[in-house]
């Protein structure tokens, strides 16, 4: 039986820490990082990538478009 | 058409855009240039091409800043209050190397002045009257023939140096008339024009442009511009000379000024004067080798204008000591009077006539 | 993990990656600024309706200047305000091209506002993409033709006070009155609905002068948030709270009608 999972990736060197992603995901699968990338920017990361439901918020919102997402195809036992 | 026919100045100016391959014009209603427009208007469309009376002279040299960005032949054309409004939309197509034609038909100035015919332009055409480090390339005809001869190779012009070209004419010579004979061969050969903006079809995109934020950048492009104008006064100086080769007193003219100092030249041979004129037919780049050379023969000079003295200026520095230097000129819209340009020259004439202008 | 253009697993559906006729650079543009945005919509719209190799765009004077940095098509630059007549050349010369503009609040509603005019009332059969994000961002934030009432910027530190300064100038509205252009619609980036809004607006336009339609405008409100003073997120609140109640969104001109 298949079921759908989502894959959202975001380019860590894109980002700018705007966070309209973050603002706009209803489920929480998003946060911004600890971490900086080489141009000072705290990106964001996915935090909780098995709540994404694969809306597109995030990637429509993204003004860098940083985000990429896929939906996935994988079986279960 | 016939091949020989009676046509004003203005409509001369159209007629040979037209043959010479213009594919866009676009205009805004100025006197003493209104002729041109209209002919533009009616012809145009006529053989399939583009008229656009637009908004300002603003709008119209950033119209034909579009049509030459598509490698297309494309002319403008006002008068001097319009031209001053056209100088940005000049600045940006010296710097992004694209050829285009533009017409001054001068007129009395500065401000609104009057609709009579001048030459007070001259600083602003060849010294550039949009900011930066560039030049146009400057015709000056002076007959209804020279009107419709020099639009074609101004067309020409424009696309062998990719430079816009100027043609400085005066209201009398656009609404003057005289026979004409039409230019009967096929447009000038358009170059390729790979830079154009076609659609980015199996080619990576071009962008024309003149923002270069880095300076070494822009820079370099400043550099390559001077190379060109380098090139181009090497190649391009042109001009007409009538009984130089034993004047004794050398007029300088250009346009209408020149065809006054001619008869004035005649009048002057007639009276055992030998009087000679040079004639200046591209205004950038200036004569000046050959008249410095002249200067070195003559006893003195008279420079000719519609003005309070610009192009004298150019004169006096190719001239520099070499010779007296006296001028006589008109301003508001007045023309010189042959009989005037006589007394000056007689005056040079004379064994101890100064009459340099300081 | 940085991917820009990762290889697809064999069975993974791509929902929404970098459309091809956005160059794969990292943009100038402040975090949040609506300009990446909008440029990628329109990227998307050059991909969808297959146009990128025949498209000329006109990005003048304003933070889209560099537009030819990011939209992988032809691109000519324009004198400020200039932009509506350098298209007007372009596609007059070549017809058969899809010609737009991308223009702020000074370029389109100040210096150039004759240009917006006539080019619209001529009917001419371009695309023009309005961002207005009510300041003058490249400059440093000034007051726009667009900037609110009693808005805060660098030449109305104040705020826009409507007795000596004017009051915001509606765009779609004011060129409603003429009876040539075919679309005029406006947009805003308030959420990923106006996006979605945005993105459907301009595939609008660009297709209706793919038939030869003619004159279509799309207003886009666009965050602004270092000149707005805002955080990103707030400035996408003041789009909604402020600047739509003046900028009412919606379709004004369909077809070539009005839309009452």
């Amino acid at each position: 039986m298949k079921a759908k999972t989502y894959s959202v990736r975001i380019d860590r060197n894109r980002c700018k820490g705007c966070e309209l992603c973050i603002s706009v995901c209803p489920r929480q699968v998003l946060e911004l990082s600890e971490d900086i990338n080489p141009r000072g920017y705290h990106f964001t990361r996915v935090a909780n990538p098995s709540n994404c439901i694969g809306c597109s918020n995030c990637s429509d919102m993204c003004p860098d478009t940083a985000i990429e997402l896929r939906e996935e195809m994988t079986r279960h036992a | 058409m016939r091949n020989r026919v009676l046509m004003n100045g203005n409509d001369a100016i159209g007629e040979g855009a037209i043959r010479a391959g213009c594919h866009a014009y676009f205009g805004y209603p100025i006197t003493p240039q209104n002729e041109l427009t209209a002919y533009m208007a009616k012809y145009m469309p006529e053989h399939g091409r583009v008229f656009i009376q637009a908004e300002s002279e603003v709008a119209a040299i950033n119209m034909v800043f579009g049509a030459v960005v598509t490698g297309k032949r494309a002319m403008t054309s006002s008068s001097s209050p319009g031209i001053s409004l056209k100088q940005e939309g000049l600045s940006y197509l010296a710097a992004a190397e694209l050829p285009a034609v533009i017409v001054n038909v001068q007129r009395g100035g500065p401000g609104l002045g009057n609709i009579a015919p001048s030459q007070a332009d001259y600083f602003q055409a060849t010294k550039g009257g949009g900011h930066g480090d560039y030049h146009l390339i400057v015709l000056a005809p002076n007959s209804v023939q020279e009107m419709h001869d020099f639009t074609i190779n101004a067309f020409a012009l424009a696309d062998r140096y990719r430079n816009p070209v100027m043609i400085l004419t005066d209201g009398r010579l656009g609404q003057m008339m005289e026979p004409l004979v039409l230019y009967k061969g096929p447009p000038p050969k358009s170059p390729p024009k790979p830079w154009s903006l076609t659609g980015a079809r199996n080619r990576k995109p071009n962008h024309i442009r003149s923002l270069l934020l880095d300076v070494d950048a822009l820079e370099e492009r400043n550099l390559i511009l001077q190379a060109k104008y380098k090139t181009i006064l090497n190649e391009l100086v042109g001009f007409d000379e009538y009984l130089t080769q034993d004047a004794q007193v050398l007029a300088i003219a250009y346009g209408s000024s020149a065809r006054i100092a001619k008869g004035a030249v005649d009048q002057a041979r007639a009276k055992g004067i030998k009087a000679g004129l040079l004639r200046p037919i591209t205004l950038w780049p200036f004569p000046r080798a050959r008249i410095r050379q002249l200067a070195a023969k003559v006893k003195g000079i008279l420079v000719v204008e519609m003005s309070a003295g610009q192009m004298l200026e150019d004169v006096q520095l190719a001239v520099g000591e070499r010779s007296p230097i006296a001028f006589e000129g008109r301003m508001g819209g007045a023309v010189p009077e042959a009989s005037a340009v006589l007394t000056a020259l007689q005056h040079l004439n004379k064994p101890t006539g100064k009459g340099a202008r300081s | 993990m940085s991917t820009s253009r990762s290889r697809p697993k064999k069975a993974d559906r791509i929902i929404y990656r970098r459309p091809l006729s956005l160059v794969d650079r990292p943009t100038h543009f402040c975090p949040g600024c609506g300009h990446g945005t909008a440029h990628k919509l329109i990227a998307e719209t050059l991909d969808i309706l297959k146009i990128r190799e025949k498209t000329i765009g006109v990005a003048p004077v304003g933070c889209a200047v560099m537009a030819y940095h990011y939209l992988n098509c032809d691109i000519s630059e324009a004198a400020h305000g200039r932009t509506p007549a350098v298209a007007t050349g372009i596609k007059r010369c070549q017809p058969d091209r899809i010609v737009f503009s991308y223009q702020g609040d000074g370029d389109l509603a100040a210096i150039g506002m004759a240009e917006t005019i006539h080019a619209a009332n001529r009917g001419e059969n371009i695309t023009v993409v309005f961002v207005n994000n009510s300041v003058y961002g490249m400059t440093g934030g000034q007051m726009a033709p667009t900037t609110l009432n009693g808005q805060k910027t660098a030449t109305s530190p104040c705020g826009r006070d409507s007795r000596s300064m004017g009051t915001p100038i509606r765009i779609c509205e004011l060129l409603n009155t003429l009876e040539s252009p075919w679309h005029i619609e406006r947009v805003a980036l308030d959420g990923p609905a106006g996006i979605r809004k945005a993105r459907k607006a301009l595939l609008t336009a660009f297709k209706g002068q793919m038939e030869g339609k003619g004159y279509s405008l799309i207003e886009i409100l666009s965050p602004c948030p270092v000149h707005m003073r805002l955080t990103p997120r707030e400035a996408v609140r003041f789009i909604k709270e402020g600047m739509i109640p003046a900028f009412p969104l919606g379709v004004f001109r369909k077809e070539g009608k009005p839309v009452t």
